[in-house]
């Protein structure tokens, strides 16, 4: 079964790191997609640019319309994902609480829809 | 009919094993379910034809079983889960039975569902309640507990939460809600929404029995020992609690020789164990208070002062108006029935618990005592109208004749259940 990681977080924080800090949390995804992909479970993933280079195309009554910005702004920013095939959600939970350079922010873990 | 009733005894006894089984087989609760009800279907027409069979329930669960993957093979063009695979078992394994229903409370009590869901899905699941008996035991209405069971079955099913219990370094986090929904299915047994006999033992026992399972799981864990030593010191009550006709006989009027004493040795040895470990928590707290009640030899020993001093300390831990309402009518105990009466009238103001019918009972009862008889008579009127349980009913039209006052009397505000009752 497919899920996906998201992962949500303070930029601002995350920009106020250091050099070294910032290498370190990179080192991190780095051994953590390894150990995804000897477990056979990474599917794929990426980090996300920062919201301010962010294009949303807003849709009303059918008609598209192109704005500056995310979805929504919030305190915590959709910062990267990690796609992943596990058994179940426990096992997505198991990742997920694996996540690197976590200290503040929230992991949501959805299920991928059937046949995708 | 007769047939009908047999089957509906092997459902009610041995249903909910079956049930949690079949969960486990197709991780559905919806399919486990229409498959128990086909079983049962089934049952009626094969057991007229041929005769009731050895093991009831053993053909039960093999009948839903084969249904259950039948439906499963025709509905899905997925991989079957490997589960599936497997034969059949002819019988109910003792041991696997019970590993499947605390799976399955696991399972309810998972944290990726809410919490008022999880503990309406336990007891929906395991303790076999209907949705209005839920959403009584929730003080809410029953439409909001029937779209909550639907979400969190929906969720189990599509996010693909498993059947299992959770590795063992993450018990800790998980063992306070098991607990909390073992405990909300004692108290349904305990004081039962519908039966006209208050009790539904079956609810009781089922609790006290998975309260051992989360024991034996985790030993290391004080509370989980202090639930089951709360329950087993007030299930112990159970005899004396109601009389043949089905009548509420309150703690202090009741005769403590029958008492299950076997029962109480066990819970005050296991609270004494509790206690040992050195964590306090919120069950043994409670457990203590059953504990005084349970070694006190008459009424008028109750070490009062002791019980009203453990429910302010669980005040502290469960800050619920209920909780409240125990410390006040504790505290009217052991000082004076007047500042008891105060604190019940300041949560009365305070404007919780406006649908409770302990509010208006306790307070009848501090009435009663301070022999304000009239004052008690209208409290005990207003309890009326809100108790549903019908041998609370019929306690509290007890203690309203026993004030002196009419059960007919027509009172100022003219809609009290008593003169409903009277004009049928």
């Amino acid at each position: 079964m497919n899920y996906i990681l998201l992962i949500y977080g303070d930029e601002k924080a995350w920009g106020s790191l250091s050099k070294e800090e910032m290498e370190k949390v990179y080192e991190g995804h780095r051994a953590y997609g390894e150990a995804m992909a000897a477990a056979g479970v990474m599917r794929g993933g990426a980090e996300l640019k920062p919201v301010s280079t962010a294009t949303s195309v807003r849709f009303s009554k059918g008609r598209p319309k192109t704005v500056d910005g995310p979805f929504a702004e919030t305190k915590e920013q959709l910062g990267g994902y990690y796609l992943i095939d596990v058994e179940n959600l426990e096992q997505a939970i198991e990742w997920a609480e694996k996540m690197p350079g976590m200290t503040e922010g929230t992991v949501e873990v959805r299920p991928l829809g059937e046949g995708s | 009919m007769f047939l009908a009733r047999i089957v509906e005894e092997v459902v009610r006894t041995d249903g909910r094993q079956v049930l949690a089984g079949l969960i486990r087989l197709t991780g559905d609760f919806d399919a486990a379910e229409d498959a128990l009800q086909e079983a049962y279907a089934r049952a009626l027409a094969a057991w007229a034809r041929d005769g009731i069979p050895e093991r009831p329930a053993a053909w039960l669960n093999t009948v839903s079983r084969r249904i259950a993957i039948d439906r499963i093979r025709r509905d899905r063009s997925t991989a079957l889960p490997p589960d599936l695979e497997a034969p059949p078992p002819e019988d109910i394994d003792p041991s696997g039975v019970e590993d499947d229903r605390l799976r399955l409370l696991f399972v309810c009590c998972h944290p990726a569902l809410s919490p008022e869901a999880r503990c309406a899905l336990a007891l929906r699941t395991l303790g076999g309640l209907t949705t209005r008996e839920i959403a009584r035991a929730f003080v809410e209405a029953a439409e909001a507990t029937a779209q909550r069971i639907v979400r969190a079955k929906k969720k189990i099913r599509e996010a693909r939460i498993p059947f299992e219990v959770p590795p063992r370094r993450k018990l800790p986090e998980r063992i306070d809600t098991v607990l909390s929904v073992i405990y909300l299915i004692f108290n349904e047994g305990y004081s039962s929404t519908d039966a006209p006999s208050l009790l539904r033992p079956d609810l009781a026992a089922e609790a006290i029995r998975l309260a051992r399972l989360a024991v034996e799981l985790l030993p290391e864990w004080p509370e989980a020992r202090g639930l089951l030593a709360l329950m087993l010191l007030t299930d112990a009550r159970r005899a004396a609690r109601i009389t043949p006709g089905g009548d509420l006989v309150p703690l202090e009027e009741q005769d403590r020789a029958l008492w299950d004493r076997r029962q109480i040795e066990e819970g005050l040895r296991l609270l004494d164990e509790a206690l040992d470990q050195r964590t306090p928590g919120p069950y043994q707290t409670q457990a203590a208070i059953a504990a005084l009640h349970a070694t006190a030899a008459t009424p008028d020993e109750t070490d009062w002062p002791q019980i009203a001093a453990l429910y302010q300390a669980l005040l502290g831990w469960t800050p619920t108006p209920v909780v409240e309402l125990n410390a006040a009518v504790a505290l009217g105990l052991a000082t004076s029935l007047e500042r008891g009466l105060e604190w019940i009238e300041r949560i009365e103001a305070g404007g919780a618990l406006a649908r409770y019918h302990l509010l208006p009972a306790s307070r009848a009862d501090l009435l009663r005592r301070l022999g304000r008889g009239d004052e008690a008579a209208a409290a005990y009127r207003h309890a009326l109208e809100l108790v549903t349980s019908p041998a609370e009913r019929r306690y509290l039209e007890r203690r309203l004749i026993g004030v002196g006052a009419s059960l007919f009397t027509f009172s100022t505000s003219g809609s009290s259940t008593a003169d409903r009752e009277s004009e049928k």
